[in-house]
């Protein structure tokens, strides 16, 4: 395990001058992952890509590893203490655990939403969506920044809403603005795959469909994954779906299937798909 | 009223009664509690404001006692108490909130534990015990009988440090961890999520921390007795001399009142609220940059 598959990216200041411009969505391939927290195996052998260009839904019952397997996508899973991975996982080719490489520098290139909104409330909203790049990308041009801000704004379906009110702070927007503002500030860095672990969870219908149909525009530009609980959900925004599953509570979730996610949703291979997708499980 | 509605909504008799007299007695006794524990305190500032508004005077501001046989100000010793302060503060907020960053954000297993051990213990430390630390650090290099402003501070420090580090671990912890994941999914090193993001959101809690561990210590007389001395005339230099403060000034002033008692016993009043002034003064102020500053965490 653990071969480097390209050059190992090191450092943590070059990201500022190619993060204007965009990047182009990249694969992102898991091979025989195992995740753990301390002794208590979460997630067991999965295997599978996600594809630039399209959306791929990760969906399973609570504590099927799901999350835990997203986290590890772009090496947040390590952050929690304890936390341990095992396998392989690559970015367009680059082994993103391999030795030397720089996991802030893996989080550059791999974005992440998150299940509530979480607009930092120290700024406002034009800060918010600079974030990124004020805090990660040096020094940049005043009029550059605001096209940058203007650009994460539109592409998160967000502008409109917020153009007169940039200098207000972000926490004051309504739950599904702010799930929003949080995705412009995803973006404002070019990433090249975004994650989202159920993002519209905490919102509102109204506020989930308007992140659905966001989720639809941005694959033209990003590799997508997301994370859902929502049945509908997946079967409406994505083009892949890969189903978690766990034998039982205690035992580590695998990966049953993947596949185009019509396939998934009508005719799967799988006999506890099918019983996961129409309601019939357990 | 329709006569039909059958009515269960109203009191039921004796048990109605029963439940309100409950609910009085139990007001009544808990009123009676709040109202013994204001005793003490009310009494204590009308004593002193009774007892210290007569020593109050321009002249108690504005001179020094260097010299004088009646009379004399305070303003040696509040200058002190303002320098002595001011650099135990200086000394002890780097220290105690980079400590508490320290315990919260990168410390783990048994040395953290040990850490807030220690800090606990630190925090019961007498503080004469702080005095005397300091005057015995100083005495290896300047020699028996040494008294500094800086010794003091560092006194002071001590009883500090601890205080700073355990209100800044509380504020520190109740940032909310999904800010500090949202920063690191922005390719953010773990320093900048750390001063860019943590310590801003925490500063309102930060901020009054420091200023009730200052109110907490700018009181303090034993260690100061030890280590900065007693002087009567005014030195704001901590690294030249002795250096009087308002504790130890309002207690050489009762327990050697020269030939005028009452005049030196109104000055030691007229300090104790000085000194109280000053308190009410840095908690007020904490409370205005908490509401200014403080951040809404959902």
């Amino acid at each position: 395990m653990k071969t480097t598959g390209g050059t190992p990216v090191t450092g943590t200041s070059s990201a500022g001058a190619e993060a204007a411009v965009g990047r182009g969505a990249k694969t992102i391939e898991a091979k025989e992952v195992n995740l753990y927290y301390g002794d208590f195996q979460a997630v067991e052998n999965v295997s599978m890509k996600i594809e630039p260009n399209k959306v791929t839904a990760l969906i399973g019952s609570s504590g099927c590893g799901k999350t835990t397997f997203l986290r590890a996508l772009n090496r947040m899973h390590e952050l929690t203490p304890g936390a341990s991975v095992d396998g392989q996982i690559s970015l367009d080719g680059e082994d993103v655990y391999g030795a030397g490489v720089d996991p802030v520098q893996v989080r550059r290139l791999v974005g992440m939403v998150f299940q509530s909104p979480n607009p930092f409330p120290t700024m406002s909203v034009y800060e918010n969506v600079a974030a990124g790049l004020s805090l990660n990308a040096g020094r940049m041009k005043k009029a550059e920044k605001d096209a940058v801000v203007e650009r994460s704004l539109r592409g998160a379906n967000l502008w409109e809403e917020v153009k007169d009110r940039l200098d207000k702070p972000g926490s004051g927007l309504s739950g599904g603005q702010q799930q929003r503002l949080c995705i412009a500030r995803a973006i404002a860095v070019e990433p090249e795959v975004l994650l989202m672990d159920e993002p519209c969870s905490a919102l509102d219908p109204v506020a989930t469909l308007a992140i659905e149909d966001l989720i639809r525009e941005l694959k033209d530009r990003y590799t997508i994954a997301i994370v859902t609980h929502n049945m509908q959900q997946a079967a409406r925004a994505s083009d892949l779906t890969a189903f978690f599953n766990l034998e039982k509570s205690g035992r580590p979730g695998r990966l049953v299937e993947i596949g185009a996610t019509e396939t998934i949703f009508t005719k799967p291979a799988q006999q506890a798909t099918e019983d996961y997708v129409s309601g019939r499980f357990g | 009223m329709a006569s039909g509605v059958e009515r269960r909504l109203l009191a039921q008799g004796s048990t109605g009664w029963a439940r309100r007299a409950k609910d009085r007695f139990a007001t009544l006794v808990i009123a009676a509690a709040f109202g013994l524990a204001m005793i003490p305190l009310i009494s204590l500032l009308y004593e002193v404001g009774k007892r210290g508004l007569p020593g109050i005077s321009l002249e108690f501001f504005t001179s020094d006692a260097r010299g004088v046989v009646a009379g004399g100000g305070a303003e040696h010793a509040i200058v002190g108490t303002l320098v002595i302060t001011g650099v135990a503060a200086l000394i002890s907020v780097p220290i105690g909130i980079m400590a508490a960053i320290y315990m919260t954000e990168y410390g783990t297993g048994k040395l953290r534990r040990a850490l807030t051990f220690f800090v606990d213990v630190m925090t019961g430390i007498p503080s004469i015990v702080a005095g005397l630390f300091a005057y015995a650090l100083f005495e290896i290099f300047f020699g028996p009988g040494i008294r500094l402003g800086v010794m003091g501070s560092l006194a002071l420090s001590v009883l500090m440090i601890p205080i700073v580090i355990r209100s800044a671990e509380e504020v520190l912890k109740i940032v909310p961890n999904h800010l500090r994941e949202a920063a690191y999914a922005l390719g953010t090193p773990k320093w900048k999520t750390i001063t860019r993001i943590v310590l801003p959101t925490a500063f309102a809690g930060l901020v009054t921390g420091v200023m009730l561990a200052t109110a907490r210590i700018i009181g303090e007389t034993a260690p100061l007795l030890v280590t900065t001395g007693v002087i009567d005339s005014i030195n704001s230099d901590p690294f030249n001399g002795r250096m009087q403060n308002l504790a130890v000034y309002a207690y050489n002033e009762y327990r050697s009142p020269g030939v005028m008692k009452q005049a030196s016993y109104d000055r030691a009043w007229a300090a104790a609220l000085t000194l109280i002034a000053i308190v009410m003064i840095l908690n007020v102020l904490a409370r205005l940059v908490y509401r200014r500053y403080r951040t809404e965490i959902s």
